[in-house]
């Protein structure tokens, strides 16, 4: 191949640049901080709960990263749906990055799960109400990414079928959610959103919102990242389709 | 131009089956594209659900299969778990649905398989028809099949094991849970039948969101068979508000499914 035909697809485009934007470094840098300083709350600062010891501050990390699955799939629809109105092609990006790191999240979500069961119900798993919704969850979108990865996720017809696929999953999980619920629970009542106020000590609180805080942040860098990966991905695709064409 | 083509995807169907007249009667009467309403649309889901049915009558071959296949999985059941004990009673409801479950899968496998092998999945993406007027169709098709299929696992279930039921609520638990089941999975198997292993996708991504009516509808079949009051769980409400919302959300999202 010829350096005429590499050197014509490279013109420089300011809105791809492989340095990060302002907003993206200045998410780096908050959710660095903001994890420190969770770090500090959740281990000195919170006072040891009475009955559970050390290992209820598992807590303060399982929560938010569950929050953050399901942000992550909230955001997934949101992309699904867009990008079904418009085929623009930055909504699949959102949507498929999205999935990606909720799928993460949910593998955290669970181990983590496992990991404080363990210690307090002296089980890895109880097939208690949220644990089989949350791996049911787990399921569906671990189809979606593979789903993808089957039919060469940058293609359009990946982008839809992850479209109808991320919009139905997202419906499913609140249904799965209530039958799973009456099929058999154990879980701990919610402590947070409780109708009678929070049943935490103060302290407990503001380091399990400081917690939360940190790892929306954290998402929120995550996703970016992942969304410049998945754009600089495309346009590898597309050059590679220019080559490709103009190549004699 | 669109008449042409029209002309060679009605061609194309109607020499799959030799049996399209209502269809292409139907499109004779206007050749521009329709529109979902009335009673065109209902001629085009008639004229595709028969083609589906004319087809399965003459080859007999996918419901043949699946007939055998629910009774050895039935006999696969009773040497895992010896059914001739008190037990039966208990294990009866998963013991039909993980039946019904693999029979349905292989069917809706084979829905969207079968236009893609013979080539005649274009000829219906050409033909001038509304695309939820196929999904509705292959639904319909689907539905039909895996209850013939499960009519006949119930009667060899009912004769081999001897469990007693209450009939007509029986019934409903079967039909609101195929009916679920074939709702979300016609629309799942027009997307596995383009990828390059369908047989395993549709399982993967079909089981974990059939979860709902795979609980509902094997709680509501325990009941009918152990004759307890409908009670606390109105597990048949859960599997209809199911059916009702996967319906709506899988009519809308067929025509980005099948949009190439």
């Amino acid at each position: 191949m010829s350096t005429a035909t590499l050197a014509r697809p490279t013109t420089h485009d300011p809105r791809h640049t492989t340095q990060p934007s302002h907003l993206t470094t200045a998410l780096a840098w908050a959710s660095g901080i903001l994890m420190a300083l969770s770090l500090y709350a959740v281990f000195i600062y919170a006072p040891i709960e009475r009955t559970q010891g050390p290992p209820q501050k598992i807590f303060y990390f399982h929560v938010p990263l569950a929050w953050d699955a399901y942000l992550a799939f909230f955001c997934t629809l949101i992309g699904s749906v867009a990008y079904l109105r418009t085929s623009k092609r930055s909504w699949d990006v959102l949507a498929y990055s999205a999935a990606e790191i909720g799928v993460v999240f949910t593998t955290l979500v669970l181990i983590s799960g496992s990991i404080w069961g363990k210690t307090i119900w002296g089980a890895w798993w109880a097939w208690d109400a949220r644990l089989t919704s949350t791996l049911v969850m787990w399921f569906i979108y671990v189809a979606y990414l593979m789903l993808r990865s089957s039919i060469g996720h940058t293609t359009a017809r990946a982008a839809r079928y992850g479209a109808v696929l991320g919009i139905v999953g997202f419906i499913d999980v609140p249904i799965v959610h209530m039958s799973v619920t009456w099929w058999r629970t154990l879980h701990p009542q919610p402590t947070i959103a409780n109708p009678a106020g929070p049943t935490l000590p103060g302290s407990m609180l503001a380091t399990f919102f400081l917690c939360l805080i940190a790892f929306t942040v954290f998402f929120a860098w995550l996703l970016r990242q992942r969304m410049a990966i998945e754009q600089l991905r495309h346009e590898v695709d597309d050059l590679s389709v220019n080559i490709l064409e103009s190549a004699p | 131009m669109a008449e042409a083509q029209h002309a060679v995807a009605l061609k194309t169907v109607s020499s799959a089956t030799n049996e399209l007249t209502p269809l292409a009667r139907s499109a004779a009467h206007d050749s521009r594209l329709p529109t979902p309403s009335g009673p065109r649309f209902l001629s085009q889901l008639g004229a595709l659900l028969w083609k589906d049915l004319v087809t399965e009558w003459r080859r007999r071959e996918l419901l043949t299969s699946l007939a055998v296949f629910s009774l050895l999985v039935l006999l696969v059941f009773d040497f895992a778990f010896d059914l001739r004990s008190a037990e039966a009673p208990a294990a009866a409801p998963g013991i039909l649905w993980v039946t019904f479950i693999f029979a349905g899968m292989l069917n809706l496998n084979r829905a969207f398989a079968i236009e893609t092998d013979r080539g005649t999945w274009e000829g219906l993406l050409l033909a001038p028809i509304d695309r939820s007027a196929i999904y509705l169709a292959k639904l319909l098709a689907s539905f039909a099949f895996m209850l013939a299929v499960e009519v006949l696992s119930l009667a060899a279930f009912a004769a081999f094991f001897n469990v007693p039921a209450d009939l007509p609520r029986l019934v409903a638990a079967v039909l609101a849970g195929t009916l679920g089941f074939a709702t979300v999975g016609t629309l799942f198997a027009a997307m596995a039948a383009t990828t390059q292993a369908r047989e395993i996708f549709l399982p993967v991504l079909l089981l974990p969101i059939s979860v709902p009516v795979i609980i509902g509808a094997v709680k509501a079949t325990g009941q009918a068979f152990s004759g307890a009051p409908a009670g606390d769980y109105p597990w048949l409400g859960l599997v209809l508000a199911f059916d009702a919302i996967f319906l709506a959300v899988s009519f809308a999202l067929f025509e980005f499914v099948i949009e190439d």
